[in-house]
């Protein structure tokens, strides 16, 4: 089962760019027929782009480079062609229909049907056929609502499989799941790789990966780093794989900062958080933290540690379900169970989605900036527009907002301004800690290091603030203590004199069974 | 920058000598279409009918008649802006006004309570169905679409209970609100009524004030304002036409409808709130985006709940300004009027999916509904066909808007 020297898919010189970013920049990836292969890489380093390039959801011509499978040159156009030559994507959010059957949901787009209509007795016996290779032991007729969702992963692989799946790519397979399903997630792998099925998968665990792939591609900024032999002579560690992902230069691109840091303000005890909707799934597990007057501090973690969900859960409870533990402000223990009194007591949460959640679009920048607290300049309930254009206007040139005048439509805005209207919004709301979610998401360098100056800033004004970010270089240029965050419980704490970017990586990938309490 | 300079410190704006932002006139005129689409629309359409009709349709008795036959679309539509700005719709209206016309009817007849007092009550019982519906919405979750299609079959259904078929014998002071004008108390200037003259130079006088004003305080601001032909230009057409209307309005029969003063104080008011208050504001906020708007601490099952309190306030004054018109309570009172109201909406401008649209726009739609139909009964037009028409004609806006909208794109 180990690699031949006979590649079944070859990426070269894969180059993909959106609107002032390029995703990806000279990829090169190789896999051998009937492995295992992982991709690794830090949030934003290119794994998904690469995937939807490969899978046909970008189409041929959105990007440039020459793809090879099985000897002939792809030109996907769609997700069905590449499906057609057996190459089948599982995304990380799951798309089967809840209120189909199994059967349905394997066989949709592609039914078991003569002249347009069903055969239902068909479906249901090659889906069982499916189900059984598989090892789910469930009816082909249970709706998938019915199912947790280690079995609605084990449909999709069915599904594929049923499409007569060459090259199996999973986007975070086990990113959702609990650890028995998870395992069994890995042999099921193993098993297809016997029968020749050839596997790429994504993952930030770093011990599935070293326990499961015969080889691992490493991305970093969009570029392919290093192709590593996790069979070969030498144990591949995953030390090794971190250092991968994360070796990269420290240039000056954060601004000097010499914090004064006052008294707590915000402590969080006993932090724990479920899922909204699957309301037996933990996602914040047991955290505790504090922020100072006048302290930046750090949240790290990767893609589903539960950061922003801890991040809303604080913030009135706007997300998450049966939530417990004791939030203190000044030391003094407050309850706070929705927005509107969040924001009363002086908490402020900057979203990581500005687009979504975080800004009217239609609306102009003025009505933007005071939204969060349209009372503080309004009598009666009635607003005192004048009031509301000058106030808006001061925050525009204290921001350096760029922009005609703040008549302007923020959906007309670029992602640094827009981002910069998010910040005038929530300072206008006086908050005395703020968390920003993602604050350079999507926005070009020198608009960061504008960012970057406005939160050292709003810390010298004696601001308590709490960075949430997925560039472990960013959280180290700006943070007085950064705090990791894995599988929802906090692994670690860390002053920035002593912050590494291995050391963070480490608590950022570390097991459930091992994290520090 | 040194700590002492926050964001928090007061600092008057530096003023260039002139105000930024003011494009050319044909920029402005593009960026602008739709809003002037709409009057120009309506301008086209009045000018049209005016030649089709031989000039009948400006007749001055013609005019008061089109302002007391669509009265009620004109109050709904208002209370209907904000409904779909909020992302709702509200398809019980018609029903609700069938239902308190028939009470204020029975109040005033068959339990002698007098007539202003009964006009309150409506008023008042208007505002509980909009309680009623507002919590099904708001606290229960329920889509309006449901809740008020249940609505429109209750409340026809109460309606017909209470009512029969029909209750007059009401009195002339009540029946004179839709039917009835102002006395003309300042006597006459020539053939013209002095009380319509005065009422159109105060708006003329308050339109104008109130368009400098803003200007001023724009661009004292160095804020974006429209070029100064643009706004002379606005200014001079808006005065020209409440100028004519007046005229019209003051060779007529009877001078000021009493309705136009219920009317134009509702607009005043209600555009006000729209633009200026707290409450008008968490409106196109939830309907812009609904996620921003809960993660800014609205708290928006109080603001949907007091959409439909308001909705069904309105719907009481409706239902008197209906019942009045008709001098009866009449069990089919107000079919379809709630399609009339979510029409005159979308035709002003209101967008399908929320977060945008203005009360003067809502206005501007149900007139162009109104001459319309005016229009098309001075020529003996078919009133099936009328109806053909003003769903081509609505169909015609909405495509013009999300046209419009994509070529901006």
């Amino acid at each position: 089962m180990t690699t031949d020297t006979n590649p079944i898919l070859r990426m070269r010189g894969i180059t993909k760019t959106f609107p002032g970013v390029m995703a990806l920049q000279d990829v090169t990836m190789t896999v051998a027929a009937g492995e295992v292969h992982a991709v690794c890489g830090e949030n934003g380093a290119g794994k998904s782009t690469l995937m939807k390039v490969l899978s046909g959801v970008y189409p041929h011509g959105s990007y440039s480079g020459d793809i090879v499978f099985e000897g002939q040159p792809c030109q996907f156009r769609t997700i069905r062609d590449s499906e057609e030559r057996g190459i089948v994507i599982i995304h990380q959010e799951l798309a089967l229909s809840p209120y189909l059957s199994i059967a349905e949901n394997i066989f949709l787009g592609n039914e078991r049907a003569s002249r347009g209509v069903i055969n239902w007795t068909q479906t249901n016996k090659q889906a069982a056929a499916l189900l059984a290779r598989v090892g789910l032991d469930e009816q082909p007729d249970t709706k998938v609502m019915d199912l947790g969702v280690g079995k609605q992963q084990l449909v999709e692989i069915a599904k594929a499989l049923s499409k007569r799946v060459k090259l199996l790519i999973l986007d975070e397979p086990t990113a959702a799941l609990n650890d028995e399903d998870s395992a069994h997630l890995l042999d099921l792998i193993r098993q297809l790789q016997q029968q020749g099925i050839t596997s790429i998968i994504i993952s930030h665990k770093l011990n599935e990966i070293a326990a499961i792939a015969d080889t691992t591609t490493v991305l970093r900024d969009g570029r392919s780093i290093e192709t590593l032999e996790m069979n070969g002579p030498e144990p591949v560690t995953e030390d090794r794989i971190i250092r991968g992902m994360v070796g990269r230069d420290l240039a000056h691109r954060f601004p000097g900062h010499t914090p004064t840091i006052g008294a707590e303000i915000l402590r969080v005890e006993g932090w724990t958080v479920h899922h909204p909707i699957d309301r037996h799934r933990t996602v914040v597990d047991n955290a505790a933290l504090s922020v100072r007057a006048g302290e930046i501090v750090g949240l790290a973690g990767l893609m589903g540690a539960g950061r922003t969900e801890l991040a809303m859960s604080i913030f009135g409870h706007s997300y998450g379900s049966s939530i417990s533990g004791q939030l203190y402000l000044h030391g003094n223990p407050v309850t706070i169970k929705s927005v509107d009194v969040a924001i009363a007591h002086g908490i402020a949460y900057a979203t990581e989605d500005r687009k979504h959640y975080g800004l009217n679009l239609i609306e102009d920048i003025k009505r933007n900036t005071t939204a969060a607290k349209l009372q503080r300049i309004a009598r009666f309930g009635v607003v005192d527009t004048a009031q509301e254009i000058t106030t808006a206007d001061r925050y525009r040139r204290e921001m350096r907002t760029k922009a005609e005048s703040v008549d302007v439509p923020v959906g007309k805005l670029s992602g640094g301004n827009q981002q910069k209207v998010v910040l005038s919004k929530w300072l206008f709301a006086e908050p005395e800690v703020l968390i920003l979610d993602e604050p350079t998401r999507g926005i070009d360098v020198g608009a960061k290091y504008e960012i970057y100056e406005i939160v050292n800033r709003l810390a010298d004004t004696g601001k308590a603030i709490l960075v949430i970010s997925s560039e472990l270089p960013e959280l180290l240029g700006i943070c007085d203590r950064i705090y990791a965050m894995s599988q929802g419980r906090i692994t670690g704490e860390i002053p920035r004199a002593e912050a590494t970017q291995e050391g963070l990586m480490r608590l950022m990938t570390m097991d459930k069974s091992g994290a520090v309490r | 920058m040194s700590a002492s300079t926050t964001v928090e410190q007061q600092q008057p704006p530096a003023k260039k000598p002139s105000g930024n932002g003011s494009g050319s006139l044909s920029g402005y005129l593009g960026q602008n279409l739709r809003q002037y689409g709409m009057v120009a629309a309506l301008v086209i359409i009045v000018v049209l009918f005016q030649i089709l009709t031989d000039g009948k349709l400006l007749y001055p008795n013609n005019i008061a008649a089109l302002i007391q036959q669509n009265a009620y679309v004109l109050i709904l539509a208002i209370g209907m802006v904000m409904v779909i700005v909020a992302g709702h719709i509200d398809l019980s209206v018609g029903s609700v006004v069938a239902f308190i016309g028939g009470i204020c009817a029975l109040l005033i007849s068959d339990h002698n309570v007098p007539w202003l007092l009964a006009v309150i009550v409506s008023v008042l019982i208007g505002g509980i169905v909009g309680c009623w519906q507002g919590f099904w919405i708001a606290y229960v979750g329920i889509p309006a679409f449901i809740v008020t299609l249940g609505g429109m079959l209750l409340f026809r259904g109460l309606a017909i209970v209470l009512v029969g078929t029909t209750v007059a014998g009401l009195p002339a002071g009540f029946n004179n609100i839709s039917n009835g004008s102002l006395p003309s108390a300042l006597g006459f200037l020539a053939d013209l009524d002095g009380l319509t003259l005065l009422i159109g130079v105060i708006a003329i006088a308050g339109l104008a004030v109130a368009q400098i004003r803003a200007r001023r305080s724009l661009l004292r601001n160095d804020l974006r304002t429209e070029p100064f032909a643009a706004f002379a230009g606005k200014l001079a057409v808006s005065a020209v036409a409440i100028g004519y209307i007046t005229y019209l309005l003051a060779k007529s029969a009877g001078g000021t409808p009493v309705v136009l003063i219920i009317v134009g104080v509702l607009v005043l008011l209600y555009t006000f709130i729209m633009n200026n208050t707290v409450f008008g504001r968490h409106i196109y906020a939830l309907g812009g985006n609904l996620p921003a708007a809960v993660l800014s601490g609205v708290k928006t099952k109080r603001v949907n709940f007091m959409i439909f309190v308001n909705m069904g306030l309105l719907a009481g004054v409706a239902a008197v300004v209906t019942t009045s018109r008709a001098g009866a309570a009449v069990a089919a009172a107000g079919n379809n009027f709630e399609l009339d109201a979510i029409a005159a909406a979308f035709i002003g401008g209101t967008a399908v999916s929320g977060g945008i649209g203005k009360v003067t726009g809502a206005i501007i739609g149900a007139f162009i509904m109104g001459v319309l139909n005016m229009g098309l009964s001075i020529m003996n037009v078919d009133p099936s066909w009328q109806m053909a028409v003003k769903g081509l004609v609505l169909i015609a806006a909405v495509a013009f808007d999300i046209l419009n909208k994509r070529r901006a794109k």
